[in-house]
């Protein structure tokens, strides 16, 4: 299959390939990002395609989660943080200050690294984010529950339980429970930040299946440490190194044909 | 060393393995004793006030306790249940007007003002109150409300209460908002939940026992104070107004006043009140334990 000997081979192919069709979501220009005074993200420039999962690679603190932390500006809740330049999501710029970021983050749903159920019954904490801006009859809202339920893979689990409390599920189990409370909202992009290092490798792979699935109606972005898993799910990828872009393309040609040395060496574990 | 000499100079002290480490394990050795010591010491003391009261106290008690209002001076018999309905309604007014300004302070400080000079100054104001002399918040609301009301009254007593509970509940509420992990407030704000919504459904949510915990332990703690009341509420040795306006009737004055008496049955009295006081706070201690401990479970 491939022409260069790489560690991360076997798993190239496995996601569909990249749709080069799709167009363009969400697109990022000359976007600096400041903590404090340090700049941790450099004139990045960067497209993502719609409906196509693309992810974030790099050593640690190369600003791979920095980036995504801007696309729902979750990063303002903290004041000494702040970015410039321009995040496009269908042609508006969110870091626009006349943007409501509430209603941006109804649109750009987040999961995060560990599993963050509320202290609530697993009904409630689906429930919490649809109740925030739709109201909803009893009956619906039950129908959209058990909706994002069976798209998150949870219901089966879950339909007889969904009075007791979200903290008592497994580790795996809340962090579905967190993508079914994220999709129940119906956003339009999702970002998933290493939502998969905190569990075991049974539960990472029902979480990997369930993001090859949920492409079919979201544009997804995921941070990865895990090479293997940014090779078997995405059809995009980007190599973020110290705050720069160091090179982004299709999947298969990032891990079969890198352009950049750096990319090869990072991919192929001889750095980072 | 072989291992044989190890395991010999084992059972009695450490090997010699130099002059350091000997003087370090009698320090050691010290150290353990003497806290135990202190530690016993500490506990004894405890022990002899609750084995006096609990003998004194239960040969102080009987129904006319509860049913029957202060004696007068040389009468017999009689009882403190003026005493108790009073300190139980001075106690829930105190914790009424303190809770909601506790609660919500401590929330200011945990959840808005953070590392402001704002809440910066707060906390330490707050942390002053705390280890204020009860009488002087007794003097304040003297000056503030029975000078200008014209007398003594429950609802004075209430306030003075509250001044002491404020602090102690400002401190648990957001020491335990503090204990709720940023990521839950981050998870809550990326599903588009205003910082409101974020702080009132899933902060106090998480920080639920904690809290209950610390306003029920501000209640045992202005249960069974003194000095705020004399110059208060003061004290009723009839059954006060149901105003509250005048003196009203409470178990700690009522013990200051009757312990120190010439009559028998008054200093029974007043072992019985310290009694009943003490049960309480033990209760409300034990019930505010359980609740800590359920939400552990849970």
């Amino acid at each position: 299959m491939s022409t260069i000997a790489l560690n991360t081979s076997s798993a190239i192919g496995n996601a569909a390939a990249a749709d080069a069709s799709a167009p363009v979501r969400i697109a990022v220009k000359d976007l600096n990002f400041y903590y404090g005074d340090f700049r941790s993200l450099k004139d990045i420039a960067l497209d993502f395609y719609d409906r196509q999962v693309t992810a974030l690679i790099g050593p640690s603190g190369c600003g791979k989660s920095t980036l995504l932390r801007t696309f729902n500006r979750i990063y303002s809740l903290y004041p000494e943080q702040r970015a410039e330049g321009q995040i496009l999501l269908d042609g508006q710029n969110i870091l626009s200050s006349s943007i409501d970021v509430n209603e941006l983050r109804a649109r750009v749903g987040m999961v995060f690294q560990k599993p963050t159920p509320f202290p609530m019954s697993i009904y409630d904490n689906i429930a919490f984010g649809i109740r925030l801006y739709e109201k909803l009859p009893k009956s619906e809202l039950d129908g959209r529950v058990e909706e994002a339920l069976r798209k998150a893979a949870l219901w089966d689990e879950v339909k007889d339980k969904l009075r007791q409390s979200g903290m008592g599920l497994s580790g795996g189990q809340q962090q579905r429970l967190c993508i079914a409370r994220t999709i129940a909202q119906r956003p339009e992009v999702i970002l998933l930040d290493e939502p998969t290092s905190a569990l075991d490798p049974i539960s990472t792979g029902k979480i990997e299946e369930l993001i090859e699935q949920l492409r079919s109606e979201f544009t997804i972005v995921i941070v990865t440490h895990n090479m293997q898993q940014a090779a078997r799910i995405s059809q995009y990828t980007a190599f973020m190194y110290l705050g720069e872009l160091v090179e982004f393309g299709p999947t298969t040609k990032m891990f079969m044909n890198p352009v950049k040395k750096q990319t090869q060496d990072y991919i192929t574990g001889r750095f980072g | 060393m072989d291992n044989a000499a190890y395991r010999k100079a084992s059972t009695t002290a450490p090997a010699p393995w130099g002059r350091v480490r000997r003087s370090r394990y009698w320090a050691d050795r010290a150290l353990k004793i003497v806290s135990t010591l202190f530690t016993a010491l500490g506990a004894f003391v405890l022990g002899w006030i609750l084995l006096m009261l609990l003998v004194e106290g239960i040969g102080g008690l009987s129904p006319a306790v509860f049913t029957e209002t202060t004696p007068g001076p040389g009468t017999e018999g009689g009882g403190i249940a003026n005493a108790i309905v009073g300190s139980l309604i001075l106690t829930v007014l105190g914790i009424v007007v303190a809770t909601p300004i506790g609660v919500l302070a401590g929330t200011y400080l945990a959840e808005y003002g953070k590392d402001s000079t704002l809440a910066t100054v707060i906390r330490f104001v707050n942390d002053i109150l705390l280890a204020a002399p009860s009488i002087l918040i007794g003097l304040f609301v003297y000056m503030l409300m029975v000078q200008p009301m014209g007398g003594y009254s429950g609802w004075a007593g209430g306030v003075a209460l509250a001044i002491i509970a404020v602090p102690v509940i400002v401190r648990s509420t957001e020491d335990m908002l503090r204990l709720v992990p940023g990521s839950l407030r981050e998870a809550g704000a990326a599903l588009g939940a205003p910082m409101s919504t974020v702080i009132v459904k899933i902060s106090w949510k998480a920080a639920r026992a904690g809290m209950v915990t610390g306003v029920i332990l501000a209640t045992a703690r202005i249960a069974g104070e003194t000095a705020p009341l004399l110059f208060t509420a003061l004290n009723n040795n009839f059954w006060f107004s149901p105003t509250l306006m005048g003196g009203v009737s409470n178990l700690p004055v009522t013990i200051y006043q009757f312990a120190l008496a010439p009559y028998q049955n008054w200093r029974e009295l007043a072992w019985a009140g310290a009694l009943i006081i003490t049960l309480s706070i033990l209760g409300l201690s034990i019930v505010a334990r359980l609740i800590l401990k359920k939400d552990k479970v849970r």
